[in-house]
């Protein structure tokens, strides 16, 4: 669990950075999903890749 | 009973069989198909587009192609394909309302054209969750696409259609996609035989995006046969699609009767049974039991791989869809929208760090697969759930439902391996559960022979349900 990740503020800040139009209604569940993406990332970005790991894009000029 | 109700038994395989040899018309087939799907599917929603006026054309189109001389191992054979496919003439829903607004198809889906010059007969679009972003077949616009084993129940999505209409016998094969356990998820609920090929085998060209990275098409059927007959027919190069890859294609139909022999397998232990229910865990081990693998393995790190493919799902789904969550928020299916919404706020690095991790992942199975052939693994947690199901207990933790449905396919879709998904019955269950066939990359071929090779002992079976007759 990400302990620093601020979900709610984040997403108030992207909403103006992004110019996304959030419904109050909607925006519990937009934090949790937030949340819940962080976590994922949290997972991920503990996890030590070495240098030489690259991403695999399917890109052929 | 009818004889439309006799002939939704057959398999596509028998199907192709009776109309090449004039014991039924492919015309007979289609109209009975449509009967079918007249009778049955206003019970659980599968169909949303019918396309009887081109069935009727297209079959008589086979029927006298057949009288020409024509070799079509297809012959007749209806199919239905999620709502995400180009049909022409049709919008290309992909389960939204907004894309209601959307000009008509102009040209088949490259897989839908495959199947319609080997004789197979379309009979129309499928329901399915909003842009596929879903595992519940649940659809705010559409509603519910419901399990024909139990009308009570979730046909498991996004290729909800494709499991319910399969599943009741409308067609004897589909059409899904399968970005996080799209094929896996509604063939494990529905009690069918789903492939999802590996990733980069077929085109996608002709289909509505999810995600590029992770995107699948395969086919859900009621035997493994069917599903390689269609399969070698869905393979072959397509220069507009650019993420297809560069591979050569299988002739897999008459590699079946291999079975197993020579394939070693393993059941994958750790993260791929803490969390899932003990039916699973029994249905796993009826399999493991009647391949005689007793090996246990570890894949290291699937929790991982799991919240990878989540962060680049909701980043590229949500890029892909930038424009439309800003304009029309509203009239998405307000499950996707607050997903797509944060989706479009997630940083940069975390996304690169999932795709590198992706190299990671394959690196680390190949090793795995140097020294197994097949790994067994629950396709879901559970089978499948009540409808309207918002948490689930899984390890003794509660968690919401919908995003937990899929914790045991999203690891092995991640890095792209192909995967049949097995309908299991336990004895005097109600519901079946799927078990993942999964074989090292480019070897569907090894996952349709131990498929064949389970239903041919009456391991696993795909009866055809009747919705009429249960619900919960």
């Amino acid at each position: 669990m990400n302990e620093t990740f601020d979900a709610e503020a984040h997403v108030a800040l992207m909403e103006k950075t992004m110019g996304l139009k959030i419904e109050e209604e909607w925006r519990p569940s937009v934090v949790a999903n937030m949340s819940a993406t962080a976590n994922a990332a949290d997972l991920l970005m503990s996890f030590p890749l070495d240098d030489d790991v690259e991403a695999a894009p399917v890109f052929l000029p | 009973m009818s004889a439309s109700q006799d002939l939704k038994k057959m398999t596509a395989a028998e199907t192709a069989s009776a109309v090449r040899g004039g014991a039924v018309s492919a015309l007979e087939i289609a109209r009975a198909s449509l009967a079918e799907i007249d009778r049955i599917n206003p019970h659980i929603n599968a169909f949303t587009d019918v396309t009887a006026e081109r069935a009727l054309c297209d079959a008589s189109a086979v029927d006298k192609a057949l009288a020409d001389g024509a070799d079509l191992p297809l012959a007749g054979v209806p199919f239905a394909v999620k709502n995400l496919f180009d049909i022409d003439g049709l919008v290309t829903r992909a389960g939204s309302k907004i894309n209601l607004d959307n000009s008509p198809a102009r040209d088949d889906a490259t897989l839908v054209r495959k199947l319609t010059d080997a004789g197979g007969v379309l009979m129309g679009g499928l329901h399915m969750g909003e842009f596929a972003y879903d595992f519940t077949g649940e659809n705010a616009h559409d509603g519910n696409c419901l399990n024909p084993h139990d009308t009570g129940r979730m046909s498991g999505g996004s290729s909800s259609g494709c499991g319910s209409a399969t599943a009741a016998g409308l067609v004897p094969v589909s059409l899904g996609s399968d970005t996080n356990g799209s094929i896996r998820v509604p063939a494990s609920f529905c009690g069918l035989y789903g492939l999802k090929p590996t990733y980069g085998r077929l085109s996608r060209h002709g289909t509505f995006p999810f995600v590029g990275s992770l995107d699948h098409l395969g086919p859900l059927a009621r035997s493994p046969e069917d599903l390689a007959l269609v399969f070698d027919v869905l393979q072959g190069d397509d220069p507009a699609d650019p993420a297809q890859a560069d591979c050569a294609a299988l002739q897999t139909l008459g590699d079946l009767d291999k079975g197993v022999a020579g394939l070693r397998v393993a059941v994958a232990g750790g993260y791929f049974r803490d969390r899932a229910e003990p039916e699973v865990l029994a249905a796993v081990d009826k399999v493991a039991a009647a391949l005689e693998a007793s090996a246990e393995i570890d894949i290291p790190e699937a929790a991982r791989a799991r919240a990878a493919a989540y962060v680049i799902t909701t980043t590229e789904g949500s890029n892909f869809h930038l424009g439309r969550i800003r304009t029309r928020p509203q009239d998405y299916d307000p499950e996707t929208r607050d997903r797509f919404l944060s989706g479009a706020m997630v940083p940069g690095v975390w996304v690169q760090q999932a795709q590198r991790f992706r190299s990671w992942f394959r690196s680390m199975m190949h090793g795995i697969f140097e020294h197994v052939d097949i790994i067994l693994a629950p396709a879901t947690p559970f089978p499948a759930l009540p409808s309207g199901t918002k948490n689930v207990t899984l390890g003794g933790e509660t968690l919401p439902a919908r995003p937990n449905i899929g914790i045991f396919t999203q690891p092995i879709s991640f890095i792209g391996l192909p995967v049949v998904s097995v309908p299991v019955w336990l004895d005097g269950a109600a519901l079946p559960v799927g078990v993942q066939v999964i074989a090292p990359a480019w070897r569907e071929n090894f996952a349709l022979r131990v498929a064949h090779q389970l239903a041919s002992d009456g391991i696993t079976a795909a009866p055809v349900a009747d919705p009429l007759a249960t619900s919960s």
